[in-house]
């Protein structure tokens, strides 16, 4: 417990000293008689490997490991790139991996970067079978490059279509939302770990953490009016999403800044980059600069100009839902 | 013989007529056809590896999700899908998008950037990526979208797509 608490005021103060520095901030700027900020930052670090596809059309998988571990070592100020993981899950944990495959192979979660998740949460004290890798139906899934497993001696790959799995029979209703949650997510696992992919998206204009929501519940056609607002902050705000959410692992390995978010192989890229926060909204708002930068470098109009602004994420961060901040100065944005 | 015994002999001849039908269909690649997806090698180094499954307007979200509301809002009637491999190594997908008319079609296809696309002469307009081609018939819009990228696959989708072309009923 006591390296639990010193590394989390370790890696308080090297957010605030991050923040600080990166926003030009010194201690004698701060006029006599007003006192300093001290919200912590939500911390966002995203790690890149130029070599991570090698000269292959896949991720090489030991990269993907080596680069995993970077950033959770980073993200949690920790050097045991096994430790790190028993900040988020605990033996006893039935851990839902919430992948995001409906684009098929070319802009899925990847797999190699889910095999890397699953033996970190092994050697953390999570048993095979209490690791369950799923998303809306075992044909996207399948599509995608994942086996569907029942084994009990290995880990669970399921669709909420699987037979004996479905949705609850009775809607729970938030806001805009009135919905029913995957069993998977409600009586399955005790906790999810959010594994999104980056993507522009035709209505919401980002999809990446908080949209990767509509993969759970089964109505999210009744979701996408108005750039999907407020619906992708109210629906996260169910306590079956919000109370299991412990983690975002991005899989940015291949991003999408246009024609999303379905796979339009032109309008891709390779980041070779994972993104991890524990803030959806910090997270959201940074992959949403991500794509930005890369529609300004392809010439094309920001996502507002092109009439999908993702303002669900100003949303997300207001005094309603205080799912995070999008406010890029309580962002500690942390690039490996 | 009572009606139903006359309905009963029937029915078989009618399912067997049909499949002539649609076997004849498959005799002529040039003949426009009911069923726009090419057979396995009817276009070289092209195999159907998956059922055609079609979705309605109001069910294409179960297929492609968020992305159904730009091609509801241009009046998409039903999308139908399959899926191919290209020499056996290159997977692909195919979808075509059935809209109310062609104002429909050229509503999506005039809505993407085309940076980087070379534009053959195919249908009424198309788009030829490295591994992608988008092209537009009439009220259809058709995309074959492979996942993998090789210099093999341009001549490979545009092959294909001429075979679809073809096939549609226009």
């Amino acid at each position: 417990m006591k390296e639990k608490s010193d590394s989390s005021r370790r890696s308080f103060l090297r957010t605030c000293v991050a923040g600080a520095v990166g926003f030009g901030a010194t201690k004698l700027a701060i006029p006599a008689g007003v006192q300093p900020d001290i919200t912590p930052k939500s911390k966002v670090v995203i790690a890149r490997d130029p070599e991570l596809y090698g000269t292959g059309s896949s991720p090489d998988p030991a990269r993907v490991q080596k680069l995993l571990d970077r950033a959770m070592q980073s993200f949690y100020d920790m050097q045991d790139p096994v430790a790190v993981w028993k900040k988020v899950v605990h033996p006893g944990d039935v851990v839902g991996l919430k992948v995001n495959t409906i684009a098929g192979p070319g802009l899925s979660t990847s797999v190699a970067l889910v095999e890397a998740i699953c033996e970190r949460l092994k050697q953390a004290g999570i048993k095979p079978n209490d690791i369950v890798i799923w998303d809306r139906t075992n044909r996207e899934l399948t599509r995608a490059g994942y086996h569907l497993s029942n084994d009990p001696n290995r880990e669970r790959v399921v669709g909420t279509d699987a037979r004996d799995v479905g949705y609850e029979d009775k809607p729970s209703v938030y806001g805009t939302t009135t919905t029913r949650f995957s069993k998977l997510l409600t009586r399955t696992c005790t906790c999810m770990i959010n594994l999104p992919i980056l993507k522009d998206h035709s209505g919401a204009g980002v999809t990446a953490a908080m949209k990767n929501m509509y993969g759970v519940v089964d109505n999210p056609n009744d979701f996408h009016s108005n750039n999907c607002c407020p619906y992708v902050a109210d629906l996260y705000m169910h306590s079956a999403v919000k109370d299991k959410f412990r983690l975002s692992v991005c899989d940015i390995f291949t991003a999408c800044f246009e024609g999303g978010p379905s796979f339009q192989p032109q309008h891709t890229w390779k980041f070779n980059g994972l993104m991890i926060a524990s803030d959806p909204v910090a997270h959201d708002y940074t992959g949403w600069q991500i794509i930005e930068r890369k529609r300004a470098e392809m010439g094309l109009k920001t996502l507002t100009a092109a009439g999908r602004p993702p303002k669900y994420i100003a949303v997300a961060a207001d005094a309603q839902h205080r799912l995070g901040t999008n406010d890029p100065q309580r962002i500690a944005l942390v690039e490996l | 013989m009572t009606t139903p015994q006359l309905v009963r002999m029937l029915i078989p001849t009618a399912l067997a007529i049909a499949m002539l039908a649609i076997l004849g269909c498959n005799k002529k690649p040039a003949a426009a056809s009911a069923n726009p997806f090419p057979e396995s090698n009817q276009v070289q180094g092209w195999t159907r590896t998956d059922e055609i499954r079609t979705f309605p307007a109001a069910e294409l979200w179960k297929y492609i999700d968020g992305d159904a509301e730009k091609y509801l809002k241009a009046g998409v009637e039903s999308t139908s899908t399959s899926d191919y491999e290209f020499h056996d190594k290159f997977e692909a997908v195919v979808d075509i998008y059935t809209m109310s008319s062609p104002t429909g079609a050229k509503t999506i296809f005039d809505s993407e950037p085309g940076m980087g696309a070379s534009t053959p002469q195919l249908a009424d307009a198309a788009r030829l990526y490295e591994q992608s081609l988008v092209f537009r018939q009439g009220k259809f819009l058709v995309r074959i979208v492979a996942y993998q990228s090789s210099p093999l696959l341009a001549q490979g989708l545009l092959d294909l797509g001429k075979r679809i072309d073809q096939r549609l009923i226009k």
